[in-house]
């Protein structure tokens, strides 16, 4: 299977696209961007080289007639086994390190046996509670590793320490110095390893059907995927372990990729964690002007981040409290480092919390439109990316001011919209890595309407 | 200013010049030559000079602090001294140079002001730098007012102004600090050296018309400019020094070669570049790289006009001494109104054939910043050409986000390229 | 008439709303019905801090002071056009402008306050090219042979220019006159700030801030009615003074603080005794001749009677003793420098008036602001705070 692939490195996450020679979406993969760039890259890439495997099989046991209606069942349940699979790997080894860790550190405490027993405790507790997470009904509350393992350390090891066992910093301070080598390591098995190893897990419950699923997951193991060309873009671009001609800037990544969804785009904002980017795209998605905000992160998705920690919420929380508003407070700074101050200061002056929330919300949507009006104004139509883009009052605002300021206007915001930066770099890496037309072959390039998204929206895509 | 691999004679012969100036400025005490601070927009060089007395150029020793990657801890002083964050930085720059013995760039003194003359063109700042540095001097101060060209053009009545003041005002003023009469003869003679300087000047500037460019107008340009905007002008020293860049960059054409970079000679021109707004001094040659790596050339910059447009037709005209000073002084880029300077920055993106057009927006001065988004989406309105924005700051380095930049710029440079190819 | 049953209290609350609204009112719908008093009636917008308003009045013209938006207006467009460390006041007025607020003007005066009221006037020329538009250029060179001709020429242009607008020249019989409505009115607000300054529990800060506001967009005449009223209403009620301490404002000439942070200061325990709040009203304090050449008159009232400001260049450095002499006059017990963010011209002169009150052992204390700032803890905690050491130690913190 011949393919190109986009990588994007975002300040948060990583995220890969494969694309195939017509420009058809084969798979993605999402990793959280941890320190280590290279590795990043590479997780995103493995994961979209993962789910490519998956949509593969898929189709494999369709065009088979397989399972019948247990299929769907199984592709879960071998999409699960599989995320198990790659969890239990990463435990191990950070139970390796660390036990070692313990020994290193062995002299200061003089408990080194407790604490490595304790950790032992912790682990195996943790293997248990992932099987149940990951094949069970349990849902999972993050995609990343850090996330699940950091939360299941914390709350074990502290139930360890209540009950008598060493001090809970101590535990902690020993996952923390190693989650970070941890993360940054490949896992050393397989696609085939792994897969089988997974398989195996479920197999059991497929017994009438064993052999024929065993002979397609093994093809699809046996199918080289050979990756003609990557573009990497995104903040971590310059680091990527790629030649210069193969990296492609973020605008015009993204201005390509929202080109690809939806072809009629001809302004794009973008609002990310730490930048907003308004992008004025041609017909053919090339970029003819752009503008990033200044220095300072005012209005980005952080200054959200930062009112949830306020008001100690979940950031998911914060738009449905913000829809309930009635009396819209005017605010007028965006500035992320006041943000705290100036909410309690609304709250103490007797002010609504649903109601300084959707004045917050208007105000990054107001940032963003002055953003948008310095590249150029809003053109239709008009598409919003970024996890921004998943706040509905985020959304409802920007719809409200945009309306009014440009008229009515056909808004798009994809689902997958986290993609559209390495959907464009993808893009760029069939067209040969060189300008948007270059190296396209007339008829495909430019439309680039072959680039619809898989049929099969496997569990191991990571949205 | 010491740029290592720009090793033409021209350069060795400014930064002997240079050299030369600050010594002369190191011993004008113990020699009992007076100085007279001044600011660089239209700076009265060739009347100072003619009393024997000598400029000293405070945005000068800031943007070489700057280069010296001495500003942040001078700018660190200021601040702590009681200067918002938010204020100019070639003035707290200067200040903190002041109160840490005020060392030239080359490592030796500056002379305490005989007068301080506010040639009050272009920038409001100006104004309040000399009241504060009034502070610390126990000297005179003298106004000269420049008007703004609010509506496009030099008035008679404003030329009128402007002439009466250095008549009746300035001169008087420099003949009872130099003890020197004013002999308009021998200011004659000076402003005919600089109006033959300033036609190589033009030369220089205009020859990146040519493609492939033989210089870069911006990074280049800054150097190219020095003796002209500062101390030299009105000298045969300056005459010399064009007269030597006009023959080398002659000779690049000849042999089509590209500008002289940090990197070396230019390989190959990939894109050609109007610039708006000053250079960032405290990364300079960072920046510069950031364009030259990339094959980007500037052919043309407004920064090289704050000491005058010399290149739309003006120049020093001995027959009519005062009045062309006057001209002078109104006629520098920061002195032309908006319409004016978004007219003069269409007519170099077409005059130089170029790809598109850049601002380096610096926080520090107003002047040129107060309205550049403006003038951007005017220019790209007009011109149809790529146009690029970035931030940045004279000399305080917490404004010069490497990272930032360089995104930017690469972003901007592929849109140009694929907007070459996508049409 | 019912008015006669209204208490004194009722209307002045009355008075102090109507200047409330027209200060709120931020698309000049009281110039729009001036002008639709009478055909062909024209008003002229003129930017902070100072323009001879005399002139344009003298035209048979309105002139209308643009103090930006105050915490009001909400910037939709404004803001694309300047970059973050600009101050607020151009964005608000572009916003104004381009949302259309401010159609009703028909000419425009940029002082030369700054590089970016000097670059706005500019923008507007391309903005708005069919309207008159003029950069005025006040001298810094106060020598009447020097400054003064130039600024007389000036004022001649725009004479000309406005009078073309309107038909009406300003001929030196309606310039005197104007002069004369002008000075009037330097004698209410004169009163004014003498009121305040002996009984400040009598004047908030608010209404003679609102009062002064108001002065930028009605008549002149009907302005000082207004003031004149208000004093006689005043002065005959009963106000309760509370034991706060007595400051003197520098910094806020160009870009307005909000109402709220006047009302914060005055909470916090400062009455405001002297300011140079909405300064080009009271620029020129004292009347000005209304005999000889009225040209002449206004450009000698600039160059030798003006109050100092950070926007004039200091040319006999009198700064220092300008600032001691204020507070004595006012009887000040300290001095709140307050400068808008990035205004170069109040924070470049905030080390010198610094080092002044340091020398004269005045109190003082220091913050930023902008039009539209929405939060006032620090700067209550600070005043508060600034109060409070003055009345425990009358020093300074």
């Amino acid at each position: 299977m011949e393919c190109f692939i986009g990588i994007d490195l975002g300040s948060t996450t990583t995220k890969a696209i494969v694309v195939d020679e017509d420009g058809r979406i084969l798979g993605r993969g999402i990793t959280n961007s941890r320190s280590n760039y290279d590795v990043a890259a590479k997780v995103a890439r493995e994961e979209a080289y993962t789910n490519v495997r998956f949509s593969a099989l898929s189709q494999r046991l369709r065009e088979n007639n397989a399972l019948g209606d247990q299929l769907e069942a199984f592709e879960i349940d071998l999409g699960r086994s599989f995320a198990l699979e790659g969890y239990l790997g990463q435990l191990a080894r950070l139970e390796e390190c660390c036990q070692r860790d313990v020994f290193r550190h062995a002299a200061k405490g003089g408990d080194t046996a407790a604490i490595s027993e304790a950790i032992t405790d912790i682990i195996a507790s943790m293997r248990k509670h992932a099987v149940n997470m990951f094949m069970g009904e349990e849902e999972a509350r993050s995609d990343f590793f850090r996330d699940i393992a950091g939360s299941d350390y914390t709350e074990y090891a502290a139930a360890i320490a209540r009950s008598g066992g060493p001090a809970f910093d101590r535990l902690l301070g020993v996952y923390d110095r190693n989650i970070i080598p941890v993360e940054n390591e490949i896992d050393p098995r397989s696609f085939s390893q792994r897969m089988t190893a997974a398989f195996k897990r479920i197999a059991p419950l497929y017994r009438g059907e064993h052999d024929r699923l065993a002979q397609r997951i093994q093809e699809v193991i046996d199918e080289p995927i050979d990756d003609i060309r990557t573009v990497g873009t995104g903040y971590g671009r310059a680091r990527l372990p790629f030649p210069k001609e193969q990296i492609r800037s973020e605008i015009l990544c993204h201005g390509l990729g929202a080109h690809l969804m939806f072809p009629a785009t001809r302004t794009v904002l973008d609002i990310g964690g730490q930048d907003t980017k308004a992008i004025q795209i041609d017909e053919q998605g090339v970029v003819t002007s752009f503008q990033m905000n200044d220095r300072c992160a005012a209005g980005c998705g952080r200054y959200l981040g930062y009112i949830a920690d306020e008001m100690n919420i979940g950031l998911h929380e914060l738009a449905p409290l913000a829809m309930k508003s009635t009396c819209r407070v005017k605010i007028n700074s965006t500035c992320t480092v006041f943000a705290g101050a100036e909410f309690r200061d609304r709250l103490a002056a007797g002010q609504h919390r649903e109601d300084i929330l959707a004045g917050l919300h208007r105000a990054i949507i107001l940032r963003a439109i002055s953003l948008l009006a310095r590249s150029g104004g809003i053109r239709n139509e008009f598409t919003f990316t970024g996890g921004v883009a998943k706040n509905q009052a985020a959304v409802s605002a920007l719809k409200e001011v945009a309306n009014e300021n440009y008229g009515e206007l056909t808004t798009n915001i994809a689902p997958d919209s986290i993609y559209t930066g390495a959907l464009g770099a993808a893009e760029f890496a069939r067209r040969g890595g060189h300008g948007p037309l270059a190296a396209a072959s007339p008829g495909i390039g430019a439309q680039g309407s072959a680039a619809t998204p898989p049929k099969n929206e496997h569990q191991a895509v990571k949205a | 200013m010491s740029t290592a691999a720009i090793k033409d004679a021209s350069m060795e012969q400014q930064k002997a010049l240079m050299a030369g100036y600050f010594d002369a400025l190191a011993t004008a005490p113990e020699r009992g030559q007076k100085c007279v601070y001044t600011f660089v927009p239209g700076n009265l060089t060739e009347l100072i000079r003619s009393f024997d007395l000598l400029p000293v150029l405070p945005e000068i020793n800031a943007l070489q602090s700057g280069m010296r990657g001495k500003s942040a801890d001078y700018i660190g002083l200021a601040e702590r001294g009681g200067h918002s964050e938010d204020v100019c930085t070639y003035v707290k720059c200067d200040i903190g140079m002041l109160k840490s013995g005020n060392i030239g760039p080359t490592g030796k003194p500056l002379p305490k002001p005989d007068l301080l003359l506010l040639s009050y063109t272009g920038c409001f700042t100006f104004l309040k730098w000399f009241e504060l540095l009034r502070e610390e001097y126990d000297c005179p101060i003298m106004m000269l007012h420049i008007p703004y060209q609010g509506d496009g053009e030099i008035t008679p009545e404003m030329r009128d102004y402007v002439v009466r003041q250095i008549k009746d005002e300035l001169i008087p003023q420099l003949e009872r600090i130099s003890g020197v009469k004013y002999d308009e003869d021998r200011l004659r003679q000076a402003l005919a050296l600089s109006s033959k300087a300033e036609d190589d000047l033009v030369w220089t500037l205009e020859s990146a018309k040519h493609v492939p460019s033989p210089i870069d107008a911006y990074f280049g340009g800054v150097y190219y400019i020095g003796p002209i905007f500062t101390a030299f002008r009105g000298t045969q020293d300056a005459v010399d020094y064009y007269r030597l860049l006009r023959s080398e960059v002659q000779g690049r054409i000849d042999q089509k070669l590209g500008p002289v970079t940090p990197d070396g000679v230019l390989e190959k021109e990939r894109y050609r570049l109007v610039v708006e707004g000053p250079p960032n001094w405290t990364s300079f040659r960072e920046f510069w790289k950031m364009f030259s790596c990339e094959g980007a050339v500037v052919v043309a910059s407004t920064y090289t006009k704050v000491g005058g447009l010399y290149d739309r037709g003006f120049r020093h005209d001995p027959d009519h001494p005062l009045e062309s000073l006057a001209d002078y002084c109104m006629g520098c880029y920061t002195n032309l109104n908006f319409p004016r300077r978004i007219e003069l920055l269409e007519s170099y993106i077409n005059e130089y054939q170029a790809d598109g057009f850049l601002i380096n927006s610096v926080k520090s001065c107003n002047s040129f910043s107060a309205g550049q988004l403006m003038i951007l989406r005017e220019l790209e309105r007009r011109t149809g050409r790529a146009g690029g924005f970035i931030e940045s700051d004279l000399v305080d380095p917490r404004y010069f986000s490497a990272a930032n930049i360089k995104n930017r710029l690469e972003s901007y440079f592929q849109m140009i390229e694929a907007k070459r190819l996508g049409v | 008439m019912m008015t006669t049953e209204i208490s004194p209290d009722g209307q002045l609350a009355a008075l102090v709303a109507d200047a409330q609204r027209l200060y709120e009112d931020l698309a000049f719908g009281s110039v729009r019905a001036w002008k639709d008093g009478a055909q062909g009636r024209r008003a002229i917008g003129f930017l902070p801090i100072y323009a001879p308003r005399e002139i344009i009045h003298a035209c048979g013209a309105l002139p209308v002071g643009i103090m930006g938006g105050s915490d009001r207006l909400e910037i939709v467009r404004g803001d694309s056009y300047f970059q973050s460390y600009i101050c607020h006041l151009p964005r608000s007025v572009v916003e104004l402008a381009v949302s259309g607020r401010l159609d009703a003007l028909d000419g425009f005066l940029f002082p030369s306050t700054c590089d970016v009221i000097r670059n706005l006037s500019g923008m507007f020329k391309v903005l708005f090219p069919d309207k008159y538009i003029h950069y005025l250029d006040l001298p810094q060179n106060f020598v009447a042979g020097q400054g003064g001709r130039f600024y007389r020429s000036e004022l001649q242009s725009i004479a000309r220019a406005v009078g073309a607008l309107t038909g009406i020249e300003a001929t030196p019989e309606r310039l005197r006159h104007s002069i004369r409505a002008y000075n009037d009115n330097r004698r209410v607000l004169q009163q004014l700030w003498q009121l305040r300054c002996d009984a400040p529990s009598q004047v908030s800060t608010a209404e003679y801030y609102l009062l002064l506001r108001a002065g930028y967009v009605v008549p002149v005449e009907e302005h000082t009615r207004m003031v004149e009223r208000y004093l006689s209403l005043v002065g005959s009620v009963e106000r309760r003074a509370v034991d706060n301490i007595r400051v003197l404002v520098r910094g806020a000439f160009c870009e307005q603080p909000p109402l709220a942070l006047l009302r914060t200061l005055e909470r916090a325990g400062c009455y405001v005794v002297d300011d140079d709040f909405v300064q080009g009203i009271r620029l020129i304090p004292e009347p000005i001749d209304e005999s000889g050449d009225p040209f002449d008159a206004l450009a000698h009232a600039f160059l030798h009677r003006s109050l100092p400001c950070a926007v004039k260049y200091d040319a006999k450095r009198t700064k220092a003793a300008d600032l001691v002499d204020a507070c004595k006059r006012a009887q000040a017990d300290g001095v709140i420098l307050m400068a808008p963010s990035f205004c170069d011209p109040a924070l470049l002169d905030q080390p010198m008036l610094q080092k002044a009150l340091e020398e004269a052992g005045i109190p003082f204390t220091t913050f930023k602001y902008s039009e539209d700032t929405g939060q006032f803890q620090v700067i209550r905690e600070q005043a508060g705070t600034f109060a409070d050491a003055i009345k425990l130690w009358g020093a300074t913190i």
